[in-house]
C-alpha cells in the first residue's frame, strides 16, 4: 500500500512509501482523500520517511491534503521528509504554507 | 559540440514511462560519477520534462516520445526530451510558477523544478507540431579522480 494511516485519538498519520510521481499522484490522493474522510482528524500527520523520489506530483498531492485540512479547520504538518523530496517542496516555496518538522535522525 | 557519448530512449507516452526514464537517464549519468544530490538533481528534472510530454503533449492519444542523452566536454550532461504533440502556445506563460493546463493533480511547477535543478533550460515549442525540452547540467569533478 502507497498509503499507511494510523489514527490516535482525532489525529491521523498517513506514510507515503515508494516514488511519488505523477503515474502514482492519483492513487496516493485519493487513497489520502479516502482517509482523511473518515478520520475527519484535527490534525493530519504526513510521514515522509518511506518515501523513495517525489517530482512536483508530490507538491500537488500535499497542497491537496493541506486544503483539505484547511476545510476541517485542521493542521497538518509534514515529517521526516527525505532530502531529495525537500528540495523539490523548497523550489516550490512550499515551506511558507506547510509545516515541515525536521528529519528526526 | 560532439558528444564524448549519447544513448537515445523511445517509448509511448505511457505514465509508467516516467519512472524508467529517469532512472535510465541516472544510470547514463553514472559515468560522470555524480554525487547522490546531482543524481538525484536529475532524476527530478527529466522527471518533470518527461511527464509534461505525457501529460500536455499527448492529452488523449499515445505518441512517441524520445530523450536524448549526451555527454558533452567538460563533464556536461545534456538532456532532451522530444515530443510531436499539440506543443505550446505561449512558452513564456508555460514556464510561470503554477501555470497549469492540467487538472489539479498537476501543480504547474514543473518548469520551474527543471530551472531550479539544471543549469540552463532551452524550449522550443510549434502549435501542432511538438515540443523540445533541452536541459544542460554540469557535473563536478571530484578531487582524487
Amino acid at each position: 500500500m502507497p498509503v499507511i494511516c494510523q489514527e490516535e485519538g482525532r489525529c491521523l498519520t498517513a506514510s507515503i512509501s515508494g516514488e511519488l510521481d505523477h503515474h502514482r499522484a492519483k492513487e496516493i490522493m485519493r487513497e489520502l482523500d479516502r482517509q482523511i474522510d473518515a478520520a475527519l482528524p484535527r490534525s493530519l500527520r504526513l510521514d515522509l520517511e518511506q518515501l523513495t523520489f517525489s517530482d512536483s506530483s508530490g507538491i500537488a498531492v500535499l497542497l491537496r491534503a493541506y486544503r483539505r485540512m484547511r476545510q476541517l479547520e485542521g493542521s497538518m504538518e509534514v515529517c521526516n521528509t527525505p532530502a531529495q523530496a525537500r528540495k523539490v517542496f523548497q523550489a516550490a516555496g512550499l515551506e511558507k504554507l506547510i509545516q515541515f518538522a525536521e528529519k528526526s535522525e | 559540440m560532439k558528444p564524448d557519448n549519447y544513448t537515445i530512449l523511445e517509448f509511448p507516452s505511457r505514465s509508467a514511462n516516467e519512472g524508467f526514464a529517469r532512472t535510465a537517464a541516472a544510470c547514463f549519468a553514472a559515468q560522470l560519477d555524480p554525487t547522490l544530490d546531482e543524481v538525484n538533481d536529475i532524476k527530478t528534472a527529466v522527471s518533470e520534462a518527461v511527464t509534461n510530454a505525457i501529460v500536455h503533449a499527448y492529452p488523449d492519444t499515445l505518441g512517441k516520445v524520445v530523450v536524448k542523452l549526451r555527454i558533452l566536454p567538460g563533464q556536461v550532461l545534456e538532456i532532451a526530451v522530444r515530443d510531436w504533440g499539440v506543443g505550446i502556445e505561449d512558452v513564456e506563460q508555460a514556464r510561470t510558477p503554477l501555470f497549469t493546463t492540467g487538472s489539479d493533480e498537476r501543480s504547474g511547477m514543473g518548469f520551474t523544478i527543471m530551472e531550479s535543478f539544471m543549469d540552463t533550460v532551452k524550449v522550443r515549442s510549434k502549435p501542432g507540431k511538438g515540443t523540445t525540452v533541452v536541459m544542460r547540467r554540469s557535473i563536478a569533478r571530484r578531487a582524487g579522480r
